[in-house]
């Protein structure tokens, strides 16, 4: 498949490279606004508006901003549309800006959005960095809302409003708390950890998915991130001229 | 806004203990499972923690009363914050390494880290949230970090034992450091009893 076709964009935000659960970055909204799925679904289409657009706007300006001082210029553009975006749901959607609070101006420090402006909209055209915004974000919406749904299930017994559970369900209450994040979150990296031995075993390349921040990646947009997801993102792209 | 005594003892115990930063808002979560290797990292890690987000909430404070709120530009402070925030460490980092170097040697390694922990500006955001005046700030910023210091020494001692214990083969690494985030999550909800007495 053509590697920068919209389509390809799609299939590999979505599938491919998940940033949640391939990848595992932008860990602290994950676990932070995933206590119901309509929640996680909210932060998941917010981070996607601001990761199309930012995306789409260094893509235009990848020839303008000067080498030495991009990651400075990338915070600026991304924080212009997380304001932006955030007076929008202030004004149309209150319901979700009460939910999300804090967390949508910290979609500023999210290492998915400094991470594919780094890897990807520097340095390709603007429609396929567009579409590579709306993938990943598409991506990390559909994770956010599974984890939302399964600690929804789990801990209240319903998911969107809908009663899931049979009345005589005793919903466990930790898994909408804050440790029931930890537990989700850890039980999701031990069945990546399984597919990644299990891939192993059968001889497959598995260096793809990754375990966790590990400690190359300490500060959530530090360097550490985008630098991982640069050599990761130049290694699969010369694997597919390879191809 | 003036706050007694007994504000600022609240703001430090809430801050610190109640809501823990990582462990119940989930900030900083990076940092708290990347560098919790060692006790003795993970002490250096809090230490620069603590100095950098009290500097930060001090500054962060000032140029909200003074530049944000007078020129009633207040809807910028997401922009303004993370790059004070960037400017700051990068400043404090030269300045350390001028003046203190024992100092510098010491948290160096970690303050690059740092430069845009989620921790820092969700705190400096909390603080224009909660409207503290400019001393609230930094007690909460500083109580808010020393959470974090806290958090990640005892987690950093947890995984010193943990090491000569027989995990799972699919729990090794990142997952049962999750469940032990977890459990002790669940502990430091038991002191949500202590501000209602």
């Amino acid at each position: 498949m053509n590697q920068n076709s919209a389509g390809e964009r799609l299939y590999n935000g979505i599938i491919k490279e998940n940033p949640t659960l391939v990848l595992m970055l932008g860990m602290c909204p994950t676990l932070a606004v995933t206590t119901s799925a309509i929640n996680g679904l909210g932060m998941g289409l917010t981070t996607m508006v601001v990761l199309a657009l930012s995306n789409a706007i260094i893509s235009l300006l990848r020839n303008i901003i000067p080498d030495k001082v991009r990651i400075p210029a990338f915070i600026v553009i991304i924080a212009s549309f997380v304001t932006v975006v955030q007076m929008v749901l202030q004004a149309y959607l209150p319901f979700l800006y009460d939910a999300l609070g804090i967390y949508i101006p910290l979609i500023v420090v999210n290492c998915i959005i400094l991470g594919r402006a780094e890897s990807y909209a520097s340095k390709n055209p603007v429609i396929p960095s567009l579409f590579d915004g709306i993938g990943m974000g598409l991506g990390f919406s559909a994770a956010l809302t599974i984890i939302g749904a399964v600690r929804e299930i789990l801990g209240a017994g319903e998911v969107f409003g809908f009663h899931f559970m049979p009345e005589s369900y005793v919903p466990f209450s930790i898994f909408v708390l804050a440790p029931g994040a930890f537990f989700v979150l850890a039980a999701l990296t031990a069945i990546q950890n399984k597919v990644r031995i299990n891939g192993e075993k059968k001889g497959k390349d598995m260096s793809r998915i990754q375990s966790g921040c590990n400690s190359d990646c300490a500060g959530c947009s530090d360097s550490g991130c985008s630098r991982r997801f640069y050599g990761e993102s130049k290694e699969n792209d010369t694997k597919g001229e390879v191809k | 806004m003036a706050s007694t005594w007994k504000e600022l003892l609240v703001i430090l115990i809430s801050s610190s203990l109640v809501s823990n930063v990582v462990l119940s808002q989930f900030l900083g979560l990076c940092p708290f499972l990347g560098v919790s290797k060692k006790v003795e990292t993970a002490a250096g890690m809090g230490t620069a923690v603590i100095f950098v987000i009290t500097l930060a909430s001090a500054v962060a404070g000032v140029i909200y009363r003074f530049i944000l709120v007078p020129f009633d530009i207040t809807y910028l402070q997401t922009i303004v914050f993370i790059l004070v925030i960037a400017a700051l460490v990068q400043f404090v980092e030269m300045v350390l390494k001028k003046f203190m170097p024992g100092l510098y040697v010491a948290l160096g390694v970690y303050l690059p880290l740092i430069t845009t922990n989620c921790a820092v500006l969700g705190v400096a955001l909390k603080n224009v949230q909660k409207q503290y005046g400019i001393l609230a700030s930094v007690v909460n910023g500083f109580a808010t970090a020393a959470g974090f210091t806290v958090a990640i020494v005892i987690l950093a001692g947890i995984r010193e034992k943990m090491e000569y214990n027989d995990v799972p083969q699919s729990f090794k690494g990142m997952p049962i450091v999750l469940v032990t985030a977890g459990l002790m999550a669940i502990a430091f909800c038991g002191f949500a009893g202590l501000l209602r007495g």
